[in-house]
């Protein structure tokens, strides 16, 4: 019966989007509150019956009911708890029902707390948030049905994939669709901006909470993804450029570029045809991530099963929204008035260099993701394209994006000063130039990008504690005066300075893991040593061990430095009967930031084992920084203030310039 | 009955979401407009003023670009949303009435099946043993092993019933296992040869046969593995290697041994016709048919073996079959075409070339 109500709920869940989308339309049309309301109540009751719907398949899966086929093909009796209820959104049907729950979650948030929202625009957006709704339950009913059923149950399930069997996949998936789908509310808010032909400074207060979550969640997700990648795969690697990886790291650039142009219409009315833009390509790209990944074009340890009827039916989805909400935006978007103007030297002007930045690099990701692609289908040749194009595009965009990125915060709204800002940042310049002589002096003239590369870095967090300074006065004036100053100041300032300090911490991590990373790869027998980075590792032996679904060979390796015993690190490698296939789990030393990393390879006839042993300096910066941004992300949201940009007067300038 | 019930309730609330707004008629607007928000925003000016955090021009200039907006906002702001259209909100209390129900039971019952109750794994551990059926013994012993993963001789019970259920690639797993935790013997290796040829469609791939010639090794009058090692020379074109095989093999075997028919039989092939080897029961199955059902059955499995390649070109003995089964049909054309198509899809790699252009030189086609 649980299965059968989760079904039912799904069903009339697609209900009453249907009703969602169209009701309220008619409601904004006749001005009758009332049916405007209807939207409120709907997405509310659409929620309540999506997470039934949830919560019967979590159930189903906790109990290994093998009569549903989801369950049968996904899971297995011996799971332990955590895998049966993870699993249940590790497989396609399952992954895209949490995905529209996590968008009726949106909706019947925005219903809920969309009180300052005027009547008319809230129901707009729930309508949209509708239709989106609508085609993806379609979809889950029509081709990714979680509750069909097996009339002759079986008695035990095919098991999960054993890469999926782990933590990550608790985290990872919510973290990421709370991301993608978080763009679709700026989606809903822009069709419905467009729909209404109104649009100004108050739409980018009300979308900015919803834009700023999404991102949050996105880039936790990805980094979250990343690390995953990084300790399960075995290999080390923390970001392939893989075309999956591209998919979600697409509507992020794009997602970071809609939120500091928001923060320009917010504050100063202006760049109002470019946000609402930049809202429909952020969610249409996140449809084309959630396409790529989920149509079996792309061949990854994403796609759990492949279907061309699923293919051909996102592909409908994705033209029906994407081409229908660029049509409407040529259509409407000429009839939108234009927002202030701003001189080219700006805070404005600043961050129109940011988004053209962010979007060009999000347009190279795009070719290189898509490109190999197009070429498939068009002339049949295999090509691929990887890190080497990914490296020469993408960081001479991001080499002066990065220079860019101090400046922005110190100029003034409207019109700037650039070498007063420049003045300003001098101290971090020069920290930068001492990061980068020391670190020359101490590498001895290895590499010599890499002392550039955290050159760059340092002059970004630098920039970022200099905006900071500057805002409270430290170093000018009493330091109790500056405190009260820093307590006084906005938390969105303390968010910008966080998160740009988020991308410089980052960026070291990168330059160090990919320069000065060390890799020791040998056969190793019991009581073999071997040495990386300072450190020595004794191979002590290899135990077998069984788990609750899986056996295990255990190597256990005693790690010291200068004759000091420091650990004991025990990777394995599990096999997994049921789908007979292994999976390798790392081990992994944490020393400050730096780790060290052990993974097993093959077992040689004679009891030698394949070792690979990586020393990474500094690695844990990679993900270290992505979190600092996210944390920078809920400050900005924590703060409920409203922004106003304070334009520097003209008068004040002539002044100044009279006075030269 | 119970189910049916609680979809109506289900169906009641969703409905009801849908009247209750409808229902209570116009309220006062609580919702915000744009004005507020500028209102909001000339108060966080002076707020900021006062907290020093911009300067005083600054703050007169916002002013005015923040009024400004707020007269444009107050211009253009909407009429009031008074107005109650009762003849729609009585169309949409229909749609919901009559819409959600239809559409909802439309959409489920081809979907759905109400009739099936719930089956959690707790609730049919206890089933009656006879009842069940052979599938689910199967997946218990499974079950078992794998939790005693060491146990050879679940291993041994296992295997041959997953290769009977057509589970082949299962069943390899499960005599490798046998072997392993059971113990080496000629039998297993030779059942398992015969697993790894079911896998590949009854063709003896090179890994089947080393699994043959090991059982040999151990037992030298394995009579399975030497069957298949015989059929083996036969599907590699050497038919005068499979003939003395299985002629040998008569001779030794006592004359009441089970497989004689199915060797003779095989022989009696060998020397009628030339065509590609069959796997015996399909051999088997061919007997019956008439020439044309034959040939045709022939040509799938020839075309079958083509696409094969077509997606893995790296098998070099899968080629010559190939190429000499084109022959065998008369197909020199086809031949020509497949042998061009080898030669593409193992370029790559020298080793595997020689091996190709040597058997391509052994078949009498050009070198």
């Amino acid at each position: 019966m649980i299965a059968e109500i989760g079904h039912y709920a799904l069903v009339l869940a697609l209900a009453l989007a249907l009703i969602q989308s169209t009701v309220p339309i008619l409601g904004a049309r006749l001005r009758d509150g009332a049916l405007m309301n209807v939207a409120r109540s709907t997405a509310l009751a659409q929620l309540l019956f999506v997470a039934l719907s949830f919560a019967a398949l979590v159930m189903l899966h906790v109990t290994s009911d093998f009569s549903v086929v989801n369950v049968f093909e996904n899971s297995h009796s011996l799971k332990p708890l955590i895998y049966k209820i993870t699993g249940v959104w590790g497989n396609h049907e399952g992954s895209m029902l949490l995905w529209v729950s996590i968008l009726a979650l949106f909706g019947g948030l925005v219903a809920a707390f969309g009180n300052n929202l005027p009547i008319s625009l809230r129901a707009h957006v729930l309508a949209v948030q509708a239709w989106i709704a609508s085609a993806f339950y379609l979809f889950i009913l029509m081709t990714s049905n979680p509750f069909l059923r097996i009339a002759d149950p079986p008695i035990e399930g095919r098991d999960l994939n054993p890469v999926l069997q782990d933590i990550g996949l608790a985290v990872h998936p919510p973290m990421l669709y709370l991301g993608y789908v978080g763009f679709s509310i700026s989606f809903s808010f822009a069709i419905a901006a467009l729909i209404e032909g109104r649009i100004d400074a108050a739409w980018a207060r009300w979308v900015r909470p919803w834009t700023l979550v999404a991102w949050i969640f996105l880039t936790l997700g990805i980094a979250m993804g990343s690390y995953w990648a990084y300790y399960e795969l075995g290999w080390g690697g923390w970001w392939f450029w893989d075309p999956v990886e591209n998919a979600s790291l697409m509507p992020w650039l794009a997602g970071t570029a809609l939120l500091h142009s928001a923060l320009v219409m917010e504050k100063r009315n202006a760049l109002k045809v470019w946000t609402i833009l930049l809202s429909i390509l952020t969610f249409s790209l996140s449809l084309l991530g959630t396409f790529l990944v989920r149509s079996g074009v792309l061949t990854s340890v994403h796609a759990f099963a492949t279907d061309p009827t699923r293919g051909v039916f996102i592909l409908l989805i994705l033209c029906i929204f994407i081409g229908g909400g660029l049509t409407l935006y040529a259509w409407r978007a000429s009839a939108l008035k234009q927002g202030g103007l701003f001189a080219p030297i700006s805070r404005e002007g600043a961050l129109v260099l940011n988004n053209l930045f962010l979007t060009t690099a999000c347009a190279t990701v795009f070719i290189g993701t898509l490109y190999p692609l197009a070429l498939e289908v068009v002339t049949g040749d295999k090509i691929s394209v990887g890190a080497p194009f990914f490296n020469l595009t993408f960081a001479p965009l991001f080499v002066p994006l990065m220079i860019a990125v101090p400046f922005g915060p110190m100029l003034a709204w409207k019109r700037g000063d650039l070498v007063a800002a420049a003045q300003r940042l001098l101290a971090a310049g020069v920290s930068a130039l001492v990061a980068i002589a020391v670190l020359w002096a101490w590498t001895g003239g290895g590499s010599t990008l890499a002392p550039l590369a955290i050159g760059l870095a340092v002059f970004v967090i630098a920039g970022a504690l200099s905006d900071l300074a500057e805002r409270t006065g430290a170093f000018r004036t009493p330091l109790a005066v500056a405190a009260r100053r820093a307590r006084g100041l906005p938390r969105s300032t303390w968010g910008s300075a966080f998160a740009h300090a988020g991308v410089g911490v980052a960026l070291i991590g990168i330059v160090c893991e990919t320069t000065w990373n060390s890799e020791h790869i040998a056969t190793m027998r019991p009581d073999d040593m071997a040495k990386v980075a300072g450190y020595d590792l004794r191979l002590d032996g290899l135990t077998q061990a069984q788990g609750p679904n899986f056996r295990e060979m255990v190597a256990q390796f005693t790690v010291t430095l200068d004759g000091r015993h420091l650990a004991v690190m025990t990777p394995s490698k599990r096999n997994f009967t049921t789908r007979g296939s292994s999976t390798t789990e790392a081990a992994l030393l944490t020393r400050g930031a730096s780790q060290l990393y052990i993974s097993l390879g093959e077992l040689t006839g004679d009891g030698a084992i394949a070792v690979r042993i990586y020393h990474k300096p500094l690695v844990l910066l990679i993900w270290f920084g992505p979190v600092l941004m996210a944390f920078g992300g809920l400050l900005s949201l924590s703060d409920r203030r409203l922004r106003v940009g304070a334009p520097k007067p003209a008068k004040a300038m002539r002044g100044l310039q009279a006075a030269e | 009955m119970t189910l049916w019930f609680v979809f109506a309730l289900m169906t009641a609330a969703a409905i009801f979401a849908v009247l209750w707004p409808l229902g209570r008629g116009h309220q006062p607007p609580s919702d915000g407009n744009e004005a507020n928000v500028y209102k909001d925003q000339l108060a966080e000016i002076d707020r900021d003023v006062a907290a020093g955090l911009i300067g005083a021009p600054e703050a007169e200039a916002a002013r005015v670009e923040v009024s400004r907006r707020l007269l444009a906002a107050a211009d253009s702001e909407r009429t009031p949303a008074t107005r109650s259209s009762l003849r729609w909100r009585r169309v949409a209390a229909v749609l919901a009435l009559v819409g959600v129900p239809i559409l909802a039971v439309v959409t489920y019952l081809p979907l759905g099946s109400p009739r099936l109750g719930d089956f959690p794994l707790a609730m049919r551990a206890h089933t009656p043993d006879g009842t069940q059926p052979l599938d689910n013994l199967v997946a218990q012993v499974e079950q078992h092993l794998e939790k005693n993963p060491t146990d050879g001789r679940g291993w041994n019970v296992l295997a041959p019933v997953l290769a009977r259920l057509g589970r082949y690639d299962d069943a390899v797993r499960a005599y490798r296992n046998s072997i392993t935790y059971g113990g080496d013997n000629a039998e297993r290796r030779a059942d398992l040869g015969e697993a790894i040829a079911g896998a590949a469609g009854g063709i003896v791939t090179s890994e089947a046969k080393t699994e043959f010639e090991r059982a040999i090794a151990l037992n030298a009058d394995q009579a399975k593995a030497s069957y298949f090692l015989g059929l083996a020379a036969e599907q590699d074109g050497r038919t005068a290697d499979a003939g003395s095989i299985w002629r040998a093999m008569l001779a030794k075997a006592p004359a009441d041994a089970p497989w004689r028919p199915l060797v003779q039989a095989a022989l009696a092939r060998l020397d009628a016709t030339a065509a590609p080897a069959l796997p015996d029961s399909t051999m088997a199955a061919a007997k019956d048919m008439s020439e044309g059902d034959r040939s045709a059955m022939i040509r799938g499995m020839v075309d079958r073996l083509a696409t094969r390649l077509k997606q893995n070109g790296d098998d070099v003995e899968g080629w010559l079959r190939l190429v000499r089964a084109y022959m065998v049909i008369g197909d020199r054309d086809k031949a020509k075409s497949a042998q061009t198509d080898a030669r593409q899809a193992v370029a790559n790699d020298a080793e595997r070339l020689r091996r190709l252009n040597e058997g391509l030189k052994n078949l009498g086609l050009d070198g």
